[in-house]
């Protein structure tokens, strides 16, 4: 699996949502994405990509595609 | 309970889009309200940490409107069926909702007030329940889950409860607590009353600790406290909270639940460290709000503890057989007394005319011990709930809500709190389970593992065998 597949997988794996509509995912935009989601969201992709994520990276984290630059940041080809 | 014109000039609260209110405003807004609404009537109010949801709250109480707060993202089912029960004369909800409350003939409720974003809706319902002098405010005890059973409050358990947290709290007029829950919520809804009560300023957001924007408002505002149920304090934590620069923060508060003991400590230390206060707290509705806190010098030394009662509060522990546990460390049941004590409950609009079940005590169903300081430690509970994120879910309902809508389906719901373990025993129907119970009660997935195994455990009379289940759980 890519990269960016892992990525997308995480998404689907926390809010049961289709790959089709992951580019406009955002906070709140599905109901699943509240603060508990998207703290097992950044749990996931820690997990994941074996990462520590940064106070200011986890509240800043607003989309599917702002999490795209974020992780590049960490140092993931995405 | 408040005295908003010894101190008019004072902001009451500030909210995330700029926007602020003084108290003198909101004693002029209840005259406001007043005029709108002649006579002690049933008001429903869809809440939201917002100006609009706040002045219409404070001006229902003054005038002596009865309030029952509900969310404003209750599912709509839900709010149906309350609406047929209690026939409420008015809605206060917010601006952008009002197209969709219509009577029969689709015509919508007329508006008799628009402001700050809400409006007061006329009903058409009659004839109304009527109401008891000292019923001040209704609140649901949990999710969307159980029947429409609501805790009934009285002016003197609002007065005698905000009163008791004032003073433990040490609440003063320079406190500017931001909100970290829903205002329906009975916690939350208290540190909103203590803190009007002192004349602070209540910073209102809508924006959850995972948000940017929260943290902006919060140094923006400088805020001196904020208060959590454990799952707030489990995001905090991986939000590396204690890594984060925010000099305004002076206290931290904690109820809606047991914390984690390690997590406990962890906060306690970093509160010590900081020079900072930190608070454990302990409560329910049927006791207006809170029961107990333990003074934040002792959060360390007595970490797991609910500490002690309130100021004007008292505990006892019940055996078995109905008698007082006079020795340390031995467990009965927790029973509280204080004038929070709340009316009793209602089930139906006629119960809106009931006065005080209760005589001020409280069994709260939960199993304690006390230690030789006094100190009290809550060990388990004798009903059949958890309480997940906060909110309290009843099992037995649980088990009642998915076996009405999947017929035929065995399940048995079991679990600790804020994991929810739900066997059932077709696994094709594993996810439309979490699915359902997810959008029923409006809580986050994440807090439900839906379990397929051959057979539910049961005894010889058909009873599930919970405990089987529970070792099942752990065994995993």
């Amino acid at each position: 699996m890519t990269n960016l597949e892992k990525y997308a997988k995480a998404f689907v794996d926390s809010f049961d949502v289709d790959t089709a509509a992951l580019p406009t995912c955002s906070y709140q935009s599905v109901a699943v994405w509240d603060s508990i989601g998207h703290m097992a969201l950044m749990a996931l992709l820690e997990e994941t990509f074996g990462i520590m994520l940064e106070t200011e990276d986890i509240i800043d984290f607003s989309s599917f595609e702002k999490g795209k630059e974020i992780l590049r940041k960490y140092s993931v080809e995405l | 309970m408040w005295n908003f014109s010894s101190y008019p000039e004072r902001v009451a609260a500030v909210c995330d889009t700029g926007d602020s209110i003084t108290y003198g405003r909101l004693t002029s807004f209840a005259d406001t309200i007043r005029s709108a609404v002649p006579d002690r009537q049933l008001v429903f109010c869809l809440c939201s940490n917002t100006l609009g949801s706040l002045a219409g709250y404070t001006s229902f109480l003054h005038n002596r409107i009865v309030p029952f707060l509900l969310g404003s993202g209750l599912d709509k089912a839900f709010l149906d069926r309350l609406t047929e029960t209690y026939r409420p004369s008015y809605f206060w909800v917010p601006q952008e909702l009002q197209s969709s409350f219509r009577d029969a003939s689709q015509t919508c409720f007329p508006a008799l007030v628009c402001e700050y974003g809400y409006a007061l809706l006329k009903t058409p319902f009659t004839p109304p329940f009527p109401l008891h002098d000292d019923l001040a405010l209704l609140l649901t005890t949990s999710g969307s889950t159980g029947s429409p059973n609501l805790v009934r409050q009285s002016y003197e358990n609002l007065a005698a409860n905000t009163a008791s947290i004032v003073e433990c709290l040490e609440i003063t007029e320079h406190e500017r607590p931001i909100t970290t829950l829903p205002m329906e919520y009975t916690y939350g809804l208290s540190i909103i009353n203590s803190h009007l009560a002192a004349g602070a300023t209540v910073l209102l957001t809508a924006k959850a600790l995972m948000q940017k924007e929260f943290w902006s408002f919060f140094k923006d505002q400088r805020a001196t406290s904020f208060g959590g149920v454990p799952y707030t304090y489990e995001m905090l934590k991986r939000l590396r909270f204690f890594g984060m620069a925010l000099p305004s923060l002076k206290t931290m508060t904690q109820a809606g639940g047991k914390l984690s003991p390690e997590l406990h400590r962890e906060f306690a230390e970093f509160a010590h460290a900081s020079g900072r206060r930190f608070f454990i707290m302990y409560g329910q509705t049927e006791a207006t709000a809170r029961m107990s806190y333990l003074p934040h010098k002792q959060s360390l030394e007595k970490c797991g503890s609910i500490g002690i009662a309130i100021p004007g509060g008292e505990f006892s522990l019940i055996d078995g057989q109905g008698n007082v546990v006079t020795e340390p460390d031995t467990i009965g049941e927790l029973v509280y007394k204080g004038r929070n004590v709340t009316l009793g409950y209602a089930e139906s609009g006629d119960d809106l005319i009931k006065g005080d079940e209760n005589g001020y005590i409280l069994a709260t169903g939960d199993i304690a011990k006390r230690d030789v300081d006094g100190f009290y430690y809550i060990v388990g509970r004798k009903k059949r709930f958890i309480k997940i994120f906060g909110n309290r879910v009843n099992l037995d309902d649980a088990e009642r809500l998915i076996q009405s809508t999947f017929p035929g389906l065995e399940c048995a719901c079991a679990g600790r709190d804020d994991h929810m373990t739900v066997f059932i025993t077709d696994a094709d129907r594993a996810t439309a389970v979490k699915r359902f119970l997810s959008s029923k009660t409006g809580i986050n997935p994440a807090a439900f593992a839906v379990t397929p195994l051959q057979a539910i455990p049961k005894n010889n009379a058909g009873k599930t065998l919970y405990a089987k289940l529970e070792t099942s759980i752990c065994g995993r």
